[in-house]
């Protein structure tokens, strides 16, 4: 056999195996789908919302942490800009619909992002993630402070309103096939970026910056761009969370919340598309299960020992060893 | 237009409720859901020990009332809004709750009562102390017993002005409510002929207090009073205690402080402190009694809230045992009819607000002299009469007031 003809062959293997790759992924694809269509029917929607609001929270803060290796300790304030934003303008102005809202919100979180990205972006490591710290504290404190928040009682009885005027968001099951549609188109904009050209540039600048800068990226920019984007669908995220359950509160902004965005992704995989969406779906689960339970004073101390085993034992998160777990073994 | 559309359909709706419900008990059970913090800040002033008291007021009508079942749920709020909301919303719409009983932290309460509202169910609120909640945040559909910031920001320096305390140094903490306490006690403290010497205002939270303690000793005035909440204040109260604030002649007024912060503090360093509690075990026979019952069941002394936790469930299962009916506004009604006389409060009486007005108390922690016993810490200085404790209605902003 000429040495082309194994050429040829391996990559014949290699396309073999990225079609069955893809055909699983696509399987998989569709069936999520079809539990998340169906499963208002069988779990409360409420809930069934507040997990894909987190989810799509740990997404986009996976984006610049697990795509792009910056660590954020700052997410919490994009998550409640967004949401304060949405909530004040939505029970203050009553001509404004749901959409708008939200889309002000989000365009709040984006803004900031860009302000946040400028003034820490030239640090790396520790220092990037004591930097945004520092910024989401200033912002938490001007939510403290500020009267159109409500301060620590928080904003509340924000109205669902309709969808473009039409469908009205009252209704859990309308309001829950919103969240969920934003939710996809987020989760498809976000697996797009990440195979895109800009988005090898990101992997290659998590891998080595020094290498990226010498083949000449502009590093910095890319990086403000994935923060932004990042901080954008945070805030996106907020926006909707504030809607669905008509209230913004501190604990968006306090820094808890961004640890928790953390715990969310690298239990559920950093790196990967579905880790964080699992992560949050597990999180919010344990949280709410365990609290209602005998074992609710210990929801805390579990959730760390879940983040300490995590990091020692399992680095890339649950969907990141599956995925490990299956390449190895059925490739 | 939008909010005449939402109250007509709302009134509708209600009236349809009251209309359909009248005398019958929904799935022949009264279920009782308790959202507390069970693990967090406020665990020690309700958190389990409430969910005891609550259990005992059931355990007082041998489980069932008018031949219904009592059941009780309870979920821990992690003193977040989104769980709270999340959570009573479920109650309330799938698993059939008809009462939401605890709530505690403010933000945890509004976000809990606009959810009770919509559902036209009914929540007994204990361990807040926003007085928002009956005023701006009032509905139709809930009832808060135990206190709330007016008297204490009433009481305490009302009586301490008139006990000859003139100049005052406010210690406030740097957020709404530490802001709205203040702005209550300045006004309280100046129409009662005192004055205002300075006031300065800390981060929330604040883990050192020393230079704020400093400055308020070298104010010289006659009073320093602690405009803030949980472990700022008992923060605060250590560090006074270390610098002989009190030793010194200055008087400290807490504005916010519970039995278990007391306890915990012990009467060394808490000794001397005036406060304004809604109840206290020891204040008088039938309070004693509970309060034992109650330490045979947890091994504590009760707070204020428990006492009204334990209370307020008691008044609801009556109403529902005169009126056959679960229904929220049979019951509040009811509620609002009967006169409350028993172990916590004598002639009190829940307003069309949802206020249930009854005396304050000022209290004075005691030396570890007079202390007798690990829990006997306060000495009742004077009651505060339920007309003078509580916001007037003529001051109120709530929707329910008819001269609103």
């Amino acid at each position: 056999m000429s040495q082309i003809d194994i050429q040829s062959s391996i990559q014949k293997t290699i396309l073999k195996q990225q079609k069955a790759e893809d055909r699983r992924k696509l399987v998989l694809n569709g069936i999520l789908l079809m539990l998340l269509l169906l499963a208002p029917f069988v779990i409360y929607p409420v809930f069934l919302m507040k997990i894909l609001c987190f989810a799509l929270f740990a997404a986009a803060f996976n984006l610049l942490f697990g795509f792009t290796g910056l660590l954020s300790f700052g997410h919490a304030a994009f998550l409640a800009t967004g949401g304060y934003t949405t909530g004040y303008l939505l029970s203050n102005y009553s001509g404004l619909t749901t959409e708008m809202g939200i889309i002000a919100g989000t365009l709040m979180a984006t803004v900031l992002g860009l302000g946040f990205a400028l003034l820490s972006i030239r640090r790396q490591g520790i220092y990037f993630a004591m930097v945004t710290l520092a910024l989401a504290q200033l912002v938490f404190f001007f939510f403290v402070q500020s009267s159109f928040t409500g301060g620590e009682d928080g904003l509340h009885g924000v109205p669902r309103g309709e969808l473009f005027g039409l469908i009205n968001l009252e209704d859990n099951l309308n309001m829950y096939y919103f969240v969920l549609a934003v939710f996809l188109a987020c989760y498809l904009l976000i697996q797009r970026i990440v195979s895109s050209p800009y988005g090898h540039v990101l992997k290659a600048i998590k891998q080595n910056e020094p290498r990226a800068v010498s083949l000449g990226y502009k590093v910095d920019r890319y990086k403000v761009l994935a923060f932004v984007i990042s901080a954008a669908l945070a805030g996106l995220a907020g926006s909707m969370k504030s809607v669905v359950f008509q209230l913004a509160s501190l604990n968006d902004a306090h820094w808890h919340m961004s640890g928790e965005v953390i715990l969310m992704t690298l239990v559920g995989g950093m790196g990967t598309l579905l880790g964080p969406v699992l992560g949050a779906t597990l999180v919010v689960n344990i949280e709410y299960q365990l609290g209602q339970g005998p074992l609710r004073d210990w929801v805390d101390p579990i959730l760390g020992a879940i983040f300490v085993i995590t990091v020692l034992a399992f680095r890339s998160g649950i969907v990141g060893e599956v995925q490990k777990f299956v390449r190895k073994n059925i490739g | 237009m939008t909010i005449m559309k939402k109250l007509l359909t709302s009134a509708v709706a209600s009236a349809m409720m009251v209309g359909g419900a009248q005398a019958e008990i929904s799935n022949n059970t009264v279920k009782i859901g308790y959202l507390a913090d069970m693990s967090g800040t406020y665990r020690d002033l309700a958190g389990p020990n409430g969910l005891s008291a609550l259990e005992m007021a059931v355990a007082d009508f041998g489980g069932t009332v008018k031949g219904a079942k009592i059941e009780i749920v309870t979920a821990d709020d992690r003193n977040s809004p989104d769980v709270a909301s999340s959570t009573v919303r479920r109650w309330l719409e799938n698993d059939n709750v008809d009462m939401v009983a605890g709530l505690v932290a403010s933000s945890v309460t509004i976000a809990a009562t606009k959810v009770i509202e919509e559902n036209n169910k009914l929540g007994l609120v204990n361990g807040s102390a926003a007085s928002s909640i009956t005023n701006e945040h009032c509905t139709p559909n809930h009832i808060h017993y135990t206190y709330d910031t007016y008297p204490l920001s009433v009481g305490t320096p009302t009586a301490i002005v008139k006990e000859g305390g003139k100049s005052w140094y406010i210690l406030t903490a740097d957020y709404a409510f530490g802001h709205s306490l203040e702005s209550d006690v300045t006004r309280m403290v100046e129409s009662n002929g005192g004055e205002i010497v300075d006031s300065i205002r800390h981060p929330f939270p604040t883990p050192d207090f020393s230079s704020f303690i400093l400055q308020a000793q070298a104010s010289g005035a006659d009073v320093v009073a602690l405009a803030n909440a949980g472990a700022d204040t008992t923060n605060a109260i250590t560090t006074a205690s270390e610098f002989g604030l009190t030793q010194s002649g200055q008087t400290l007024a807490a504005l916010l402080l519970f039995l278990t912060d007391v306890h915990a503090l012990g009467a060394e360093t808490a000794q001397g402190i005036q406060l304004t509690t809604g109840w206290y075990w020891d204040k008088d026979k039938e309070a004693r009694a509970w309060s034992d019952r109650f330490m045979k069941e947890t091994g504590v002394r009760p707070t204020m809230v428990h006492a009204g936790i334990y209370s307020s469930t008691i008044q609801y299962l009556n109403a529902i045992e005169a009126t056959g009916s679960d229904d929220s506004q049979t019951v509040r009604k009811q509620m609002m009819d009967t006169p409350i006389n028993d172990m916590f409060t004598k002639n009190g009486r829940i307003r069309e607000d949802g206020r249930m007005v009854h005396d304050m108390y000022l209290a004075q922690v005691k030396t570890p002299e007079e202390s007798n016993s690990e829990w006997d810490l306060y000495k009742i200085l004077r009651t505060i009469p339920a007309d003078e404790a509580f916001r007037p209605l003529s001051d109120s902003k709530c929707k329910l007031v008819s001269s609103n």
